[in-house]
């Protein structure tokens, strides 16, 4: 399956099911992150419910603190 | 004003000359005088903005210099706090800003005085104790804040705009709490200019009277990685927020006078604010000497000295900052030994 994430094509492999498969897949998943997927905003607890489909658009920003 | 320093700044439509006049009259506050506050006080002292406030708490050093466009060697050998060294700068860049630079932490007492008379906020702090006190000071006397952040490659910034976009403690959950900050990863120079750019170009909309071009987003990037990112968070603006709703208590403006401890981003540093103020550099300075096992500097604005394997930098506010430790306690232990 091919998705587009932070504006870049990825090919991800049938186990990444949902959103939060693919938090796990990009190593993602102690930070606490803000996604949009298809340009919706999830909550947490949407991670999981989140099914990813081919051509899905998902978008994640985190924030840092240096400046 | 001369007529031909802000030309080509005026040609620019959406500014003209009633938005320059309005720059002029304005007064932005900068918190934070190190990579992104040096980038944006040159960009606003170069656009003609009336009146800029620095706050900083620190000094230069050499490691700063990659990145950090307001300061020289020379700055650096005099161990010169960074707001005065970026007055001095931006003073030279452009004589008719008024630049008042402050030697000190962004803390409730001094940002009380200031925040109701500037027009806004620009968050060039490194850690977000700071941040969530400026996003409470913001939303007490409703100013628009713009946070801007760097690690690495990737820079993250949105504008808080009070009463419109969620405010930091609505994001609260997505603040991170121990994560990446530059001690560990590093930083490269164009990403601070990225985060100023997108910063700035906000400041100069809302100070010119632009509101509606404001973009509403997060925005962040990833310069290496080639990645740019945009996502519209008004859903995110809480009901309930005690920061920004009608229920608001401004959790981060609670008062503490307690000696308080912060471990400082990228160095190996703990500075230590105790409940008195002002101190005489001097007499501190003529009581070290007695010991002469410990090395002095001093200048105007800061006394340093190194014993063991530690180096202690008093400024005139009474704060300290330890270098050589990361340990809270044994800083204190320090600060405790030679400085009372």
């Amino acid at each position: 399956m091919k998705i587009t994430v932070n504006g870049n094509g990825l090919e991800v492999q049938e186990e990444v099911k949902h959103v939060k498969g693919l938090i796990d897949f990009l190593g993602l998943e102690d930070k606490p992150l803000i996604i949009e997927h298809n340009q919706q905003i999830l909550q947490k607890e949407e991670h999981e419910k989140a099914v990813l489909e081919n051509g899905d658009k998902v978008e994640i920003v985190h924030f840092v603190g240096g400046g | 004003m001369e007529t031909n320093r802000y030309h080509r700044q005026i040609l620019f439509a959406p500014i003209g000359e009633s938005g320059q006049e309005k720059l002029s009259q304005s007064h932005v506050l900068i918190i934070g005088a190190g990579a992104l506050g040096s980038s944006s006080a040159e960009a606003l002292t170069r656009a003609g903005v009336g009146h800029i406030t620095l706050i900083d708490r620190d000094y230069v050093e050499e490691s700063n210099l990659q990145r950090q466009q307001l300061f020289s060697e020379k700055d650096m050998e005099q161990k010169m706090p960074k707001a005065i060294a970026a007055r001095q700068r931006l003073s030279e860049v452009n004589s008719h800003v008024k630049i008042d630079a402050i030697v000190g932490d962004a803390e409730v007492d001094i940002l009380r005085k200031i925040v109701p008379e500037a027009d806004l906020i620009i968050d060039a702090t490194d850690n977000f104790e700071t941040r969530l006190l400026l996003n409470d000071m913001a939303q007490k006397y409703q100013k628009p804040w713009i946070y801007g952040a760097i690690v690495a490659s990737y820079g993250v910034t949105f504008t808080v705009v009070p009463k419109k976009t969620p405010c930091l403690q609505c994001l609260q959950e997505y603040i991170p709490v121990n994560g990446a900050t530059c001690d560990s990863v590093g930083v490269i120079q164009p990403v601070v200019q990225k985060v100023v750019s997108q910063q700035i170009t906000e400041a100069l909309k809302l100070l010119t009277g632009n509101e509606a071009a404001l973009s509403g987003k997060i925005i962040s990037f990833d310069l290496w990685n080639n990645e740019h990112v945009e996502i519209e968070v008004a859903s995110l603006r809480k009901a309930d927020c005690p920061s920004c709703s009608e229920k608001r208590s401004y959790p981060n403006l609670a008062y503490d006078s307690h000696l308080k401890t912060a471990v400082l981003c990228g160095r190996n540093t703990v500075q230590l604010r105790p409940q008195r103020k002002q101190t005489d550099l001097n007499e501190v300075a003529k009581e070290l000497q007695k010991n002469n096992q410990i090395k002095l500097f001093q200048n105007p604005y800061l006394l340093s000295f190194e014993v063991d394997s530690f180096r202690i930098v008093l400024f005139q506010d009474g704060r300290a900052l330890v270098h050589g430790t990361m340990d809270q306690m044994e800083a204190k232990n320090i600060y405790h030994r030679y400085l009372g």
